[in-house]
């Protein structure tokens, strides 16, 4: 908000929240490269590391949330304010989340020990990853800039990762078919793409918090979606056809 | 039903804004009837002398329900409510211009008899203003100025009165004492009292609670949303979360302007014009 309050520190609280809503934004990216460069490199202690960040994204939401009830009781936020710390509630909610599919991931590397898929196959997550990340820099981006329409550009362009999602399921199903030994690593590997969209689902959900705290209504449009699931069951019945 | 329905007659372009607000309303007021508009403010002006304290003010009040007047001070918000019982009558160089229709009839009419209007438009004020009488006669003063009642029947409307009014637990065994010898609380539920007692069909309150702790706060909030069933109560406060706790519908005004009237939930939460969302976040005034 350009215009400030009356009372300065009120400004401070809620300025406050939102430097640690991008801080703990920041973390949550950072654990996401980590882990998907731990499954890429097969660098167990790597994954190790991201396991300990996650510790720390937790604390940080925690503080998010003991802030933002200490500044309800404090200052009986109305309107946009109200809206502000809510939507810092929900989007350290989300980051906790986004926090915990990737520390998955990073379980499944050193699960992976040294049956390590071919570099091929994880290729396809890799570019998953980098499409969740952009997403969740720019839905991040949207919330510090209070910018509603870099928000609906994020909650538009959700379809791509779940369309790449899509042909690294099938890739995966082509493998396990071929033969049977792979199927323990390209389980793990169909987990980490779950997750990886799971992630991205949740930078929509920022997305959707951004644009309710701003306009104060929750967005009414349609978004095309197209369901994973059903395209892999399909894929299946075709390949016992 | 939506608001957007409820005419607003003599749609200026003063008060066009209003008619432009769309407001929904609950479901099951849709289904009791609809709103009615107990009073309705069309372009209202008033002045002190010559200066103009109220700018084409129009605005409903709707029966049964608890509307608050809020904005900074010096908007117009307690002018306007002394309006609605011709209080500024008391006073010289005071005039009202525009239509204050009460159930369709202007109060404003200089034909208008005031004893009568005061009967069914009560006020409480900002400080509570016990008589120097018992706590008894401070409620059956009022009734007998109006009423030609026998001392058994004024005994039930004490009685009523002072238990819609919640104090009839903490006074009935002392309804002879000095009703200044309670406590401030207590006091401002007794004015209450008093104005229910004459069973008027609007009740004006200004600040009620501004010189009241939180206890007594939060009872005279209870009483308020305990009385909108009878009554059609208007509010002015300082307090936004007071507004947004007992009031159905919200006006925020500002240098004599009403800018905005609407829902209180959505006056609180997603208000339309920059300046009421300015001042309920405390960014200025």
């Amino acid at each position: 908000m350009s215009d400030l309050h009356t009372t300065r520190a009120f400004d401070e609280d809620l300025q406050e929240l939102t430097r640690m809503v991008s801080e703990m934004g920041g973390l949550a990216e950072k654990e996401i490269a980590d882990a998907v460069d731990a499954l890429a490199q097969r660098d167990t202690e790597l994954a190790q590391r991201v396991t300990a960040l996650d510790a720390t994204i937790d604390r940080l939401q925690y503080e998010i949330e003991e802030r933002a009830v200490l500044t309800i009781a404090r200052r009986q936020p109305m309107a946009i304010d109200l809206r502000e710390i809510v939507a810092a509630l929900r989007l350290a909610n989300d980051l906790e989340r986004i926090g915990d599919l990737a520390k998955n991931i990073a379980k499944r590397v050193i699960a992976l020990n040294a049956d390590f898929p071919p570099p091929n196959l994880i290729r396809g997550v890799e570019h998953m990853s980098e499409l969740v990340l952009g997403q969740l820099q720019a839905a991040l981006d949207s919330f510090v800039r209070r910018d509603v329409a870099k928000a609906m550009e994020v909650w538009r362009s959700d379809e791509e990762i779940d369309a790449v999602c899509t042909s690294v399921f099938r890739e995966l199903l082509t493998y396990m078919m071929e033969d049977p030994r792979n199927i323990s690593f390209c389980i793990h590997l169909l987990f980490c793409a779950k997750n990886i969209e799971r992630m991205g689902d949740h930078a929509t959900n920022i997305a959707e918090t951004v644009h309710y705290m701003i306009e104060g209504r929750p967005i009414t449009d349609q978004r095309p979606k197209v369901d994973v699931t059903a395209a892999f069951v399909a894929m299946s019945d075709g390949g016992r056809g | 039903m939506t608001l957007a329905n409820v005419p607003f007659p003599n749609a200026t372009p003063a008060n066009a804004h209003l008619a432009a607000v769309p407001l929904s309303v609950p479901a099951h007021v849709a289904v009791a009837g609809g709103l009615r508009e107990k009073i309705a403010i069309r372009d209202l002006d008033f002045f002190y002398g010559d200066s103009r304290a109220l700018k084409a003010i129009t605005v409903p009040l709707y029966a049964n329900k608890v509307t608050a007047f809020i904005g900074p001070s010096g908007c117009g918000k307690s002018t306007l409510l002394r309006i609605l019982n011709r209080m500024y009558d008391l006073y010289p160089n005071q005039r009202a211009v525009g239509e204050v229709m009460l159930d369709g009839e202007n109060i404003l009419d200089p034909g208008q008899d005031l004893n009568l209007l005061r009967a069914r438009i009560g006020m409480v004020f900002q400080k509570p203003t016990p008589f120097p009488m018992t706590i008894y006669e401070n409620i059956a003063f009022g009734i007998r100025l109006y009423e030609n009642v026998g001392k058994s029947e004024l005994d039930d409307r004490v009685e009523s009165a002072l238990r819609r009014s919640a104090l009839w637990d903490e006074v009935k065994d002392k309804l002879g004492a000095n009703g200044q010898s309670l406590s401030g609380g207590q006091q401002q539920r007794l004015c209450i009292a008093r104005t229910v007692a004459v069973r008027p069909e609007v009740i004006l309150l200004d600040e009620p609670c501004s010189a009241l702790d939180p206890i007594s706060t939060a009872r005279i909030e209870e009483l308020i949303d305990g009385m909108k069933d009878d009554y059609t109560i208007v509010i002015v406060t300082h307090n936004m979360q007071q507004a947004a706790r007992v009031s159905d519908y919200t006006t925020f005004m500002y240098l004599g302007e009403m800018i905005e009237f609407g829902e209180t939930a959505t006056m609180f939460t997603t208000p339309s014009d920059k300046r009421t969302q300015d001042y309920i976040t405390g960014r200025f005034g």
